[in-house]
This record gives structure tokens, C-alpha cells and sequence, in this order.
């Protein structure tokens, strides 16, 4: 399977998971941020729940697969950047985001 | 060179605003991590930078950022009904409903933060 | 007819792709087409203005320019369509095309990539064999039909975005027409053309601008028919076929 096909369907797929979570995600930022926000009212939503670990441990996969994907395509195209190097950078940034998006995750929910 | 009658056709200008939101939000979201990470460090660290997060100036940039996502999410929404379900058409009155859909979104939050 | 106090002020490109404009004036004429007007210019003005045209009548797709911005076909443009009712008239080859001089590109890139996504028929029986009969009712059919009048002008290649910044994208009007194939029941390498348009350059670097839609002059939708490969190869993949 050529690799442009693999970047397609992964970047299709991983955009049907994000849709429904960015939409509660957006519903709850409208609601959180309401009356301002406090690290107690974040944490007492958040610490020990299994349905929110999963929750955001899904959103962080699917954002990491689903944005280097994204900015492969702008690299190539409007800054002509097309070699190996472009795939081993964007690579590394999908694992920062899964590593940095994680720790957040276990910051929030504990699990 | 493509001139302006080329280059401002609908589907072109939801293309280039799904772009650049996704930009912006893959810039943005390693700082987000960092940011909701700081709970690591202990509640008082987070509501220090929560505190931080709560003058106009931030308010604002949460604001783009809410509307960043709702327009991406939108013209991609778009994009998967294009490339999967049997349309003919370019679906244009979809672009300009997107458009006030995601800046509706963008208001709400803003509102809702103000109040 | 010639009315001396109207006449258009048109801006050519002339030389490579490092030329620059040349200003002419020609007279404004009723019903003129933007191919009037760069014949004028080449028998009336400067006789070594290089352009290509055939057919004049939006058959042979040999005249296709950048026409105030925006690939045409120059025989079936008005001026007044083109220009909106100014008087300047600004022409330059089409793009993402190799210059050959002024208004003619080379479109031999063009016709490899049609090679390339396989866009050819492979015939199944000879001249002996009973006629392939196809019902025209067929969904497949159909599809093939909505996608089938291209004739090969390369308005859409030039317009489309992803052509401009990706050379190896093999394009809309190559991949709409493997599109027809894989709809196309005397079709006999139908998976040769799905695998050709689905390998690197393929159907894949397309991003649903539209622009190839926006433009065809024929009123195809070649973003349906690219799209209509995206899902035939995931089905594909999904099967492992490709």
C-alpha cells in the first residue's frame, strides 16, 4: 500500500474519531469556562474518572496521527519541503504531541 | 499567476481557512499540553496559570481558538461529506452556513466567558 | 465596424517563463471572443506571437490560456465575459504548463500524467466477439457518462492547486479519466487503473478544493469523480487489493 493511500486513511479516519469528541470538547469549554475557571472545579471533573481518561486519551491519539498528517501536506506544498527529513520531523512532532498529550491527560484525571 | 476570479471561488476559500486553522491549532496544541501538564505540579500551580489565562488579552486568544476549531471542524466535516457520501454539487451553501455556525460557536464561548 | 475610440488595451505574455507583457491595442468588436483577439494581434500586429488554436468552436481544447487570471478556453470566451466589462484584457499561458514562447505551453507533462494514471482503455475482446453491451441505466455507467466529455483541454490542470505545488500530482483531468474507466464495464484492467490512480500523485494528493470543478468549461465535476477513487480505494484497502 503506497504511503500517500496509508497518510489518506489515516488522516480520513482519525478525523471521524475527532469530530464527535471536538464537539464536546467545544461544549464543555463553553460550559467550563463559565464564571471563570479553577484548577479545584477542573480536577473534581476530572481526577480518578476512567470515562475521561478515555475520553482524552482518544482525543490526544487521534490529534497526533491527525495534525503531522496535516502539516506534512502544508510542508510539502507551499514550502516545497518533500525529502525523508520532512516525514522524520513530523514523525517526531506526532510522538511529542502523544507524549506531552498524555502527561496532560494523567495530570487531569490521575489515571 | 491565478487572479482574484480564480482564486476566491468558495470551495478554494473553505479550503485555505481549513488550512490555516489546522495550523494554527497543531501550533497551539503542544502548549495546551504543557499548560494542562502544570496540574503535575500541584493545583495552586494550575490555578496560578488559570489565574494568568484570566485577563482580556487571553480571553480573546481562547476566543480564536475556539472559533479556529469550530471553523476546522466545519470545513473538514464538509471535506468527509464531499470525498464519502454521493454529492454532485460543491455543496457551497454549506461553506457560508460553516462560516456562521463557527463564528456563532466563537461568540457563545466568548459570552459565556465574559459572563 | 472597427470603432477607433474603443478599442481594448491587452496585455500578452511574451517570451518564456522569465518573459514579461507586452501592451497591444486592439479594436473592440461585438460578440468578439478572446481568440478574435489574439488572432488580431498576431495578423494584424505582430505576425511572431506564438498561440495554439484548432477547432474555434470548444471541441479540440488547443486554445486553453490564462485569461484576466482565470484558464479558459480563449474560442468560447467573450471579451466582455473575461474582462467584466472593463477594457483590459490580460493573457498569459496557461499554468503549470512548461512555456514553449508566449501564449503556448508545452502539454507534454500533461498527457505522460494521463499515460501515468493509466487513463486508456484495454479492450477485452477483438473484432470477432459480439458487441459489449452496457446498460446506459447502470449506475456505473452513469457515472462513467457525467464524467465522460473531457476533451483533454487542461483548464482544470492549470487551475488546480495541488498540480501548482506538487508536480508529481497526476491532475484532474488524468484522474477523472481513470475515474471513467473504473465505471466503465468493457473496461479489461479496471484494477491496473484504480492501482495507477491510487499509487504516489494519485487520487490521494487531492484536497477537494473544487477548482477543477469550478473551471471545467465543459461543466464536469472532476473533484466528484477523484473523490469517487478515494473511496474505491479504501474499499481496496480495506480488501487489500491495492
Amino acid at each position: 500500500m503506497p504511503l500517500p493511500a496509508i497518510l489518506f486513511l489515516a488522516q480520513r479516519a482519525s478525523a471521524l474519531v475527532l469530530a464527535p469528541l471536538v464537539l464536546i470538547h467545544l461544549g464543555l469549554a463553553i460550559y467550563a469556562i463559565h464564571g471563570g475557571l479553577t484548577a479545584a472545579e477542573i480536577l473534581s471533573r476530572t481526577q480518578g474518572s476512567l470515562g475521561w481518561s478515555l475520553f482524552y486519551g482518544l482525543f490526544v491519539a487521534a490529534a497526533a496521527v491527525h495534525a503531522p498528517i496535516g502539516l506534512r501536506n502544508v510542508l510539502r506544498e507551499w514550502l516545497g519541503w518533500k525529502g525523508v527529513g520532512v516525514n522524520v520531523v513530523l514523525a517526531a512532532f506526532g510522538v511529542l504531541l502523544l507524549l506531552l498529550g498524555f502527561r496532560a491527560v494523567s495530570a487531569l484525571t490521575g489515571v | 499567476m491565478l487572479g482574484p476570479r480564480s482564486q476566491h471561488h468558495a470551495g478554494r476559500l473553505a479550503a485555505r481557512a481549513h488550512r490555516l486553522s489546522g495550523v494554527l491549532l497543531a501550533v497551539f496544541l503542544p502548549f495546551h499540553f504543557l499548560a494542562l501538564g502544570l496540574a503535575l505540579e500541584g493545583a495552586e500551580r494550575l490555578d496560578g496559570f488559570l489565574a494568568w489565562s484570566d485577563q482580556p488579552l487571553v480571553k480573546i486568544a481562547e476566543w480564536g481558538l475556539v472559533t479556529l476549531l469550530s471553523v476546522h471542524l466545519l470545513a473538514g466535516l464538509r471535506v468527509l461529506a464531499l470525498e464519502f457520501l454521493p454529492w454532485r454539487d460543491a455543496r457551497k451553501s454549506w461553506i457560508t452556513a460553516g462560516g456562521v455556525i463557527a463564528a456563532a460557536t466563537g461568540l457563545v464561548f466568548l459570552a459565556s466567558a465574559l459572563a | 465596424m472597427s470603432d477607433t475610440e474603443n478599442t481594448l488595451q491587452v496585455r500578452v505574455w511574451r517570451g518564456g517563463e522569465d518573459g514579461k507583457f507586452q501592451a497591444f491595442a486592439v479594436p473592440r468588436r461585438e460578440h468578439q471572443t478572446v481568440l478574435d483577439v489574439v488572432t488580431y494581434i498576431q495578423r494584424e500586429l505582430d505576425p511572431t506571437l506564438a498561440y495554439r488554436f484548432a477547432c474555434r468552436v470548444g471541441m479540440c481544447g488547443s486554445c486553453g490560456m490564462t485569461v484576466n487570471g482565470r484558464p479558459r478556453w480563449t474560442c468560447r470566451t467573450h471579451v466582455d465575459t473575461a474582462t467584466g466589462g472593463s477594457d483590459v484584457l490580460e493573457l498569459e499561458p496557461l499554468r503549470s504548463l512548461p512555456v514553449i514562447r508566449d501564449l503556448a505551453t508545452d502539454m507534454t507533462p500533461f498527457f505522460e500524467k494521463w499515460q501515468k494514471a493509466q487513463g486508456r482503455a484495454t479492450g477485452t475482446r477483438s473484432r470477432a466477439d459480439d458487441t459489449h453491451r452496457v446498460d446506459p441505466a447502470s449506475p456505473r455507467r452513469q457515472a462513467a457518462d457525467a464524467a465522460i466529455e473531457c476533451i483533454n483541454c487542461g483548464v482544470c490542470y492549470a487551475a488546480c492547486d495541488v498540480v501548482a505545488s506538487d508536480p508529481d500530482y497526476l491532475g484532474p483531468a488524468a484522474l477523472n479519466r481513470a475515474w471513467t474507466l473504473v465505471n466503465d464495464d468493457r473496461e479489461g484492467d479496471r484494477k491496473g487503473v484504480l492501482a495507477a490512480a491510487t499509487a504516489g500523485g494519485g487520487c490521494h494528493s487531492c484536497h477537494s478544493h473544487g477548482s477543477c470543478t469550478e473551471h471545467c468549461p465543459v461543466e464536469l465535476n472532476p473533484s466528484a469523480g477523484v473523490a469517487g477513487l478515494k473511496r474505491l480505494s479504501l474499499l481496496a484497502m480495506v480488501g487489500g487489493k491495492v
